[in-house]
């Protein structure tokens, strides 16, 4: 394949001292194509929202390398910053929190524009704000004049995503976008960020814990446990045939209508939880191919 | 049904506003059996915890239960309890798991403390007493007996909802309400936590009120399901039926909102 957006290169990330601190990310690699999404799948404290964040150059790697576009991003500053934070943007997990509740949602988008969009004259700037809003099927004249707490948490995660994209991003990193809303309008929130994907070639980096919405976003999957990418590949070859115990471990534990609690073969072995904990927890290096795009860490 | 354990019938609540009324939960109506686990599906706004709240007389003004309501307990006239009543009917009788439970135990005080306090203004037993039920109801949840000498901060925060399950649970109340108990949670630590849940509530004989809005997770712990919408009960029916044939187009098109496994959604 060309060469990626975006690529992790043996990215680790400790938190406190280098000897007792917590790794929240060991040896992460993965690269991150346009026009494709890549989610990154795992429990809380996995590691996933600290990649993100490298990936936003929020935090710097302890050790590895952040590349974007074949370049290392370390050490950016002043313009070269800026260029790179107009390419990768980032969706945020809490839409209550992500909009500044003093301002209008025009004013947000406006000064997203004047920010990474200096080609807009000043003049314009009010016609490229509807162009927006109506890019994630809001209504313009309705929205643009409202603040934050008039809209629903549906409608801010679409501002949020078109405040995203008036940057004209090439990467979008969105970190569980669709936790916070209610499920009648996560799909839609999903299903625009993927036409997004589509109609403008971006590389979408999905944070969640939730593999099913992984299977419904991404081509690509990448599964955490304790810092670790586990197993990665074709989203639907890591689901359909997991290969690491912490992968199967996830897929049974996944809410599935047709297997019943009190159907004794669907049951968890509480005592298998742990064996495959301790197990995912290992350091490992070595790679096993399970098949054409479908990796799985040894054990 | 007569052999309820909960009987709820035409209950209406309004919130009241200064000017016009938002009703939160409009003639609703279901039982639940004992032993059984009855869920309550919808999106936010729909009502299911404002019923919950009811069930367990924690509602407060604004929210008015309109006359004509009636809660039923074990034949026993909920709405109808005075203080003192009121305060020996909930965890003996009605005990509840909220979303946020886990940081509802206090921070500077032992677990064991945290069971002493309930099991004494309850029982009036003994510290002595208190320590062998809170060991008995710790090994319940799979969390060794002599953590209890540690405080909330040392447990994570699946090991911290199962202990308030176990303080939940210690006074052996019969109706157990949660309200999306496991939202917070992992997967796999949700799943530990309800499949323990549902071998207990098939030992111990207890009900459970489950509220959530996850349906794949709802068929898979209850028996039967009542779907919200807008404050009224729009369906009502077997877990399987919900499922396999649901009838109301709210209820498919909820279905239709979660992604499947397998690709596509599941409705």
């Amino acid at each position: 394949m060309n060469e990626p957006l975006l690529r992790f290169d043996t990215v680790s990330k400790t938190f406190g001292s280098e000897t007792g601190g917590v790794r929240a990310a060991r040896s992460v690699n993965f690269a991150l194509h346009s026009g494709r999404a890549l989610a990154i799948v795992g429990e809380s404290g996995s590691g996933k929202t600290t990649c993100a964040r490298m990936a936003m150059l929020e935090y710097l790697p302890t050790s590895g390398r952040v590349l974007f576009k074949g370049e290392p991003t370390a050490g950016r500053r002043g313009r070269d910053l800026a260029t790179y934070r107009q390419a990768v943007q980032m969706i945020f997990q809490d839409p209550f929190a992500s909009l500044n509740p003093a301002h209008t949602i025009a004013y947000h988008l406006k000064r997203t524009l004047r920010l990474h969009r200096p080609d807009i004259r000043s003049a314009d700037l009010d016609a490229a704000v509807f162009e927006q809003l109506a890019g994630v099927k809001l209504d313009p004249a309705i929205v643009a004049p409202k603040y934050p707490h008039e809209l629903s948490g549906g409608q801010r995660q679409r501002v949020n995503i078109a405040r995203a994209l008036a940057a004209r991003p090439q990467v979008l990193v969105a970190d569980e976008p669709t936790s916070m809303l209610d499920v009648s309008v996560r799909l839609g929130v999903l299903n625009l960020l993927n036409e997004m994907k589509a109609a403008r070639n971006l590389g979408l980096l999905y944070i969640t814990h939730d593999i099913a919405t992984a299977r419904y976003v991404a081509e690509d999957i990448a599964v955490m446990y304790s810092g670790q990418i586990v197993e990665w590949g074709d989203c639907g070859a890591v689901i359909d045939n997991p290969q690491h115990p912490y992968t199967k471990l996830l897929l049974s534990a996944v809410p599935d209508p047709a297997c019943r609690f009190s159907d004794a073969a669907s049951r968890i072995d509480p005592g298998a939880v742990e064996a495959v904990r301790r197990i995912a927890a290992k350091d490992q290096s070595e790679v096993v191919t399970a098949g054409e795009n479908h990796f799985v860490l040894a054990v | 049904m007569s052999d309820a354990l909960l009987s709820v019938r035409n209950l209406t609540i309004d919130y009241i506003g200064a000017e016009t009324d938002f009703r939160a939960v409009d003639d609703v109506s279901f039982d639940v059996a004992p032993g059984e686990v009855f869920g309550l599906a919808g999106e936010s706004g729909c009502g299911k915890s404002t019923i919950a709240f009811a069930v367990s007389r924690l509602h407060g003004p604004p929210a008015l239960i309109r006359k004509g309501s009636e809660i039923r307990l074990a034949g026993r006239d909920v709405l109808g309890l005075d203080k003192r009543a009121l305060a020996d009917f909930r965890w003996r009788e009605v005990a509840m798991v909220f979303q946020s439970a886990m940081n509802s135990l206090n921070p500077v005080l032992r677990i064991e403390e945290q069971f002493y306090d309930v099991l004494r203004t309850h029982t009036g037993c003994t510290r002595k007493e208190a320590r062998d039920r809170t060991a008995e109801m710790l090994t319940l949840v799979d969390i060794r007996p002599e953590r209890m000498r540690d405080y909330p901060h040392q447990f994570s925060g699946g090991m911290r909802q199962r202990i308030v399950i176990a303080i939940c649970m210690a006074l052996d109340p019969k109706l157990v309400v949660m309200d999306e108990p496991t939202t917070a949670l992992d997967v796999v630590v949700q799943r530990e936590i309800l499949q323990r849940i549902d071998e207990l509530r098939r030992q111990r004989g207890f009900s459970v009120l489950f509220i959530t809005h996850d349906l794949g997770l709802m068929v898979q712990f209850c028996d039967r399901i009542g779907v919200m919408l807008s404050g009224r009960m729009v369906e009502q029916g077997p877990s399987e039926a919900i499922f396999r044939t649901p009838r109301h187009d709210y209820t498919k098109r909820l279905w239709a909102s979660f992604p499947s496994l397998k690709g596509g959604v599941l409705g």
